[in-house]
């Protein structure tokens, strides 16, 4: 379980300082598949970095299964069993897809165990467990090694920063299927998903909906994604949403 | 056949440049300061001591498949300077692995140098592939030099791969790498360096393709830690219809400073030559990704820097 106390983050864009997260307080239940969505700009990606260690909040506490990780570094985090996606996954120049899975599962792991998770997002591991982590590989099949990687360290709480993004839509297709697997064997674990897609909003037991650095909306699926459906996509009708809550 | 006789230093030395666990089957030469340690020579391969210079020639018969030849140098008293001279003559169409490799362990105060002079000539469609390996230990004040010098004549439609590698230990470096390549001939070079401390690493190519079809990639990734310095400069001819291809890519630590000249000259209307060069820092990003998969920031690091000199 993830507890959120009053968290607050800015950062300084042209000399000006602008509030991107304003106190944010929410718990993550375990056995929990969470999807935040919301307008691009509303601070979901920061919210999610704050969460792995990646950006340090102004203020509030950070409390994983009761131990404050508010102080913890990003590594100290991870061996806390908090695991990351990133939105743009890193090339590595000489690091091969079998080095970063061996990394990612933190202990030896056979050949064979690390090609299991390659199958799982949908590449054929023969053909990608010898090959480097560089720019000769395409946009969509690195954001599935992404996910192989946060399948292989297997964490308590496992963070997705729009893994739909620069995916093509067979890809797309593969993604559902990993994530509603994820959803059916959450037991224990918690996932929070970044994500605009409807389609993977619909695979949450909740939903938050983050607009302009604060909770606009929270509640299970069924309560939150007919409000927020209905138009073009989940996009159009979030920015409808903060609209709302501006006036 | 000669028995070869190591102290423990030299065969850790043996095992760092030439991977070696055991005296090696096929032709080899080991010398150990300054003098021959062991030698093997097959029905293809001949060994022999040069009588004008310190040094040895190799001949490795015409047609010869599937042999190696292994000579490493292990230098493990403090002191030594020597220059040493080894020519290779490669038979048409023979497809041979040449191992050479210099390990110097200096726990004394004199420098301990060693220049090895390297000619390989290759016969018409032969295939070398060369593995070389420089490596130094020890905790003296002394120096451990090493400047090596290769010189490559390829004849026809021959083939070289060259894998140099410089990683650990060794003070001051010059390397100069020429190579002359006939109609047809292709020549690939894999160079990897690290240099730390104070280290001064130098690395000179000068590769001219003179004949019809003939072509080069050299390829250097290297990473300059702490105060050393590097310059890498590689130069490719085109004097005929020929592709050429260098790149330098750097990782730059500390206060490491690199200078990457590469440059290319062409003398013909059919040379198509490419040279790229890139030096930067590790990327935060690649940083913060593998922290986020529970390594320390130096762990982070030193994967990064491990891969991209594998």
């Amino acid at each position: 379980m993830l507890e959120l106390k009053n968290i607050s983050f800015a950062a300084e864009n042209d000399g000006k300082e602008k509030q991107i997260i304003k106190d944010i307080s929410l718990t993550i239940e375990n056995d929990k598949f969470t999807v935040i969505t919301g307008p691009n700009g509303g601070g979901k990606s920061t919210l999610a970095k704050i969460i792995a260690g990646i950006e340090k909040p102004i203020s509030g506490r950070l409390i994983l299964d009761g131990q404050d990780i508010t102080e913890l570094s990003i590594t100290d985090r991870a061996k806390a069993g908090i695991g990351f996606a990133f939105q743009q996954p890193v090339r590595f120049k000489g690091l091969t897809v079998l080095d970063l899975l061996k990394i990612a599962y933190g202990k030896p792991i056979k050949v064979a165990d690390a090609c299991t998770f390659l199958s799982e997002v949908g590449l054929c591991a023969k053909d990608y467990i010898n090959r480097e982590v560089n720019s000769s590989l395409s946009g969509g099949e690195l954001k599935r090694i992404e996910i192989a990687t946060i399948l292989a360290r297997d964490p308590k709480l496992a963070v997705f920063d729009e893994p739909e993004a620069g995916i093509d839509l067979w890809s797309f297709q593969n993604l559902i299927r990993i994530f509603e697997n994820m959803r059916n064997s959450v037991s224990g674990r918690s996932i929070i998903v970044i994500s605009h897609q409807e389609r993977i909003l619909n695979i949450a037991d909740e939903i938050i909906v983050l607009a302009d650095g604060a909770i606009l909306k929270r509640g299970a699926k069924d309560e939150i994604l007919p409000e927020i459906t209905g138009t073009d996509s989940a996009v159009g009708s979030c920015e409808m949403l903060d609209k709302e809550a501006r006036k | 056949m000669s028995k070869v006789q190591l102290d423990e230093i030299q065969k850790r030395l043996i095992r760092e440049v030439a991977d070696l666990h055991d005296i090696p089957e096929g032709a080899y030469n080991f010398r150990a300061n300054s003098s021959l340690a062991g030698r093997n020579t097959t029905a293809n391969i001949d060994i022999k001591t040069k009588e004008d210079k310190p040094g040895i020639d190799i001949i490795i018969k015409e047609g010869t498949k599937n042999e190696s030849v292994h000579i490493p140098v292990v230098l493990s008293q403090s002191g030594i300077k020597e220059t040493v001279y080894n020519d290779f003559y490669v038979g048409d169409n023979a497809d041979v692995l040449i191992v050479a490799g210099c390990g110097i362990d200096n726990c004394g105060t004199g420098d301990s140098e060693h220049d090895g002079i390297h000619r390989f000539f290759i016969g018409k469609g032969a295939k070398v592939k060369y593995v070389e390996k420089h490596y130094g230990s020890g905790d003296g004040t002394g120096k451990r030099i090493l400047n090596p010098v290769t010189e490559v004549y390829m004849d026809e439609d021959s083939a070289m791969e060259m894998e140099m590698v410089q990683i650990k230990g060794v003070d001051s470096t010059e390397r100069t790498t020429k190579a002359e390549l006939k109609a047809g001939a292709k020549l690939v070079v894999h160079e990897r360096l690290m240099t730390h401390g104070e280290q001064k690493a130098l690395s000179i190519y000068d590769v001219a393709l003179n004949g019809k079809g003939s072509s080069a990639d050299v390829v250097s990734r290297s990473v300059a830690r702490d105060n050393s310095y590097q310059k890498l400069d590689m130069c490719i001819l085109g004097n005929d219809e020929c592709s050429g291809h260098t790149e330098c890519d750097s990782i730059i630590m500390d206060n490491g400073r690199i200078l990457a000249v590469p440059s290319l000259e062409a003398n013909s209307v059919d040379a198509m030559l490419v040279h790229e060069a890139a030096i930067g820092k590790i990327a935060g990003d690649q940083l913060t990704k593998l922290m986020t998969l529970g390594l320390t920031e130096q762990e982070a690091e030193e994967q990064i820097i491990n891969g991209f000199l594998k």
